[in-house]
């Protein structure tokens, strides 16, 4: 049964004479490795160069605030629950009068922890969120930490700066490829 | 202090660097070169492309454990490396880099000596390369090691006996055994290759067999012997057994470029070292002309340093009883063939075509006799 139709019907006969002699064979391939010697290199330069991952990729945690600069959890907890690694807990607290610039709704999260070394970044947590207050990032790795007390994210790590805020630059596959090649440029 | 004396210390000394530095870089190019060739960059952090590289290797090698095996015999085991250093630096004295230099009404050559036996000394030293080898595979006291080394003895005999035999054709050409004859006797473009295209191919397929190179490198088979003789090697003892490897390479390099390619010669060197000697007065300009002369057999060299990568990362490793076929059945007959040829050539008015109406009937006669004998066995072995 042909399955692709690659497949090369394979040559039995006698070698010739100049084949025996193994130079044509021994040419062609130094031909060969000599023109890659040339030819562009796949190698992307990490540290300095790094290839856009795609907008679904998933990373670091972010806490989201809305366009007023609002902070848009309401520690209402299905995260926590969705989290199949038990890895977010939150302490609710309710917003008392002054504070309507910095929460939304009437209850928010005084306190909201993310353990890194439980999260598996299955982005669960982003999908229960009825809020879309929670995302995990697209553009930045969650970095490496030598210490326990650095593995702990809390509010101060979580929650967006809005000098930087952060934004999907692509949704399909179609801007992505062209966000790629602008980058490799 | 005689100026004579004063010079060739100070060349020995650069030659003695030279073949060091070159080794290092030899070591940057390989992995530059294999890299270009995977479509990669390779080495490019340590300094600008990665240049300092090569430093930033030996540094690590020497801050690696120096292990000796207990079983192993101690003396030998350090004997090993530095037999392998010894004899691969030890070559390079007979190589002639260049023409002469004229100091102080003097003519001094470009050579560490000029000895009536050249190639024998370069012969004889590389032979005992192997001793460096053997015996650091033997005092190893590990079987895998002792399997490496052994191959890479019976393998370096093996290839020096079809390179001897393809060498003497040369020798009988340049009727001396002094490498600068060899080489002025290749003045211009009347270089050797042309007149003994079979010789060259031999001796430059034993040359990368004696280097250990692949497709040759059987000695340092890391799949069936867990990399060979230098198996227990650890350290900068294990570095010297890969820099003499390097060393050994260059030094081959030079060489073939000085025994076929006509060393410092080079098409109108005349005409060049007489333009500079009319603009440049008669000591100046002969010194600039040798410098040329220096720099092209560098560039040869390094052509040839770079043919040994290449083919490196394009053939595949040979099987071991391949690889003592191709030398007893196939390299010593065919320059014992090319000796003959070559000796009848110079028996005629016109050596230069003789030899290749020599290797046309040699070819002639394998196309016309090889199926008469041999088709039968050839089906029987293919299938």
């Amino acid at each position: 049964m042909q399955l692709t139709n690659r497949s090369k019907k394979t040559d039995k006969s006698d070698l010739s004479l100049l084949e025996r002699t193994y130079w044509p064979g021994v040419v062609k391939g130094m031909g060969i490795t000599i023109k890659h010697f040339f030819s562009k290199k796949a190698t992307i330069r990490y540290p300095e160069q790094k290839r856009y991952l795609g907008p679904v990729f998933r990373g670091h945690h972010i806490l989201k605030r809305d366009e007023l600069g609002r902070e848009r959890c309401t520690a209402c907890g299905l995260c926590a629950v969705a989290c199949p690694a038990e890895a977010i807990s939150m302490v609710a607290a309710e917003r008392v009068k002054g504070e309507e610039k910095l929460y939304r709704e009437e209850k928010y999260a005084a306190s909201y922890e993310v353990n890194m070394l439980r999260c598996i970044f299955c982005g669960l947590c982003e999908e229960a969120c009825p809020k879309q207050a929670i995302y995990l990032r697209h553009d930045k790795f969650v970095p490496v930490f030598t210490s326990r007390d650095e593995v702990i994210y809390g509010k101060d790590i979580l929650v967006e700066d809005l000098n930087d805020r952060y934004e999907r630059d692509a949704w399909t596959k179609e801007e992505m490829s062209t966000l790629w090649k602008k980058q490799k440029d | 202090m005689d100026i004579v004396l004063l010079v060739k210390s100070i060349l020995i000394i650069t030659i003695f660097a030279l073949s060091l530095g070159i080794a290092a870089y030899e070591t940057y190019f390989e992995r530059v070169i294999a890299a270009f060739i995977q479509d990669r960059v390779g080495p490019d952090r340590a300094g600008p492309f990665g240049l300092l590289q090569p430093l930033a290797d030996g540094g690590k090698l020497f801050f690696k454990e120096d292990f000796v095996p207990t079983m192993a015999d101690k003396w030998l085991f350090i004997l090993g490396p530095s037999i392998s250093m010894f004899t691969a630096l030890m070559t390079s004295v007979v190589i002639p880099f260049g023409d002469t230099f004229s100091i102080k009404g003097q003519l001094i050559e470009v050579q560490g000596m000029d000895v009536n036996i050249g190639i024998l000394w370069v012969f004889g030293v590389v032979s005992l390369g192997v001793y460096g080898i053997l015996i650091g595979g033997w005092a190893s006291n590990n079987k895998y090691s002792l399997f490496g080394a052994i191959r890479a003895a019976s393998q370096n005999i093996s290839y020096e006996l079809a390179m001897g035999i393809s060498l003497l054709a040369v020798i009988l050409v340049s009727e001396s055994l002094s490498i600068r004859d060899i080489v002025t006797r290749q003045h211009g473009i009347n270089w050797n290759v042309f007149h003994q295209p079979l010789g060259f191919m031999l001796f430059l397929t034993c040359a990368l067999a004696e280097c250990n190179r692949t497709p040759f490198d059987l000695p340092e088979s890391e799949n069936e012997l867990v990399a060979g003789y230098h198996t227990e090697y650890g350290s900068m003892k294990l570095g010297l057994y890969l820099f003499s490897e390097y060393i050994n390479m260059f030094i081959s390099s030079a060489v073939i470029a000085s025994l076929y390619f006509g060393g410092f010669n080079y098409p109108g060197m005349d005409f060049i070292h007489e333009f500079l000697v009319k603009n440049t007065g008669s000591v100046l300009g002969h010194n600039l002309a040798t410098a040329i002369g220096i720099i092209i057999f560098f560039l040869k060299t390094f052509f040839f340093i770079f043919v040994f990568i290449w083919i490196r990362w394009t053939l595949p490793r040979f099987k071991y009883d391949q690889l003592m076929n191709l030398a007893w059945k196939w390299m010593l007959p065919l320059s014992v063939a090319n000796l003959i040829i070559e000796a009848a050539a110079e028996l005629t008015p016109m050596p230069f075509l003789a030899s290749w109406v020599g290797l046309a009937i040699l070819a002639l006669g394998y196309v016309i006799f090889r199926p008469l004998f041999f088709k039968k066995n050839l089906k029987q072995n293919l299938q």
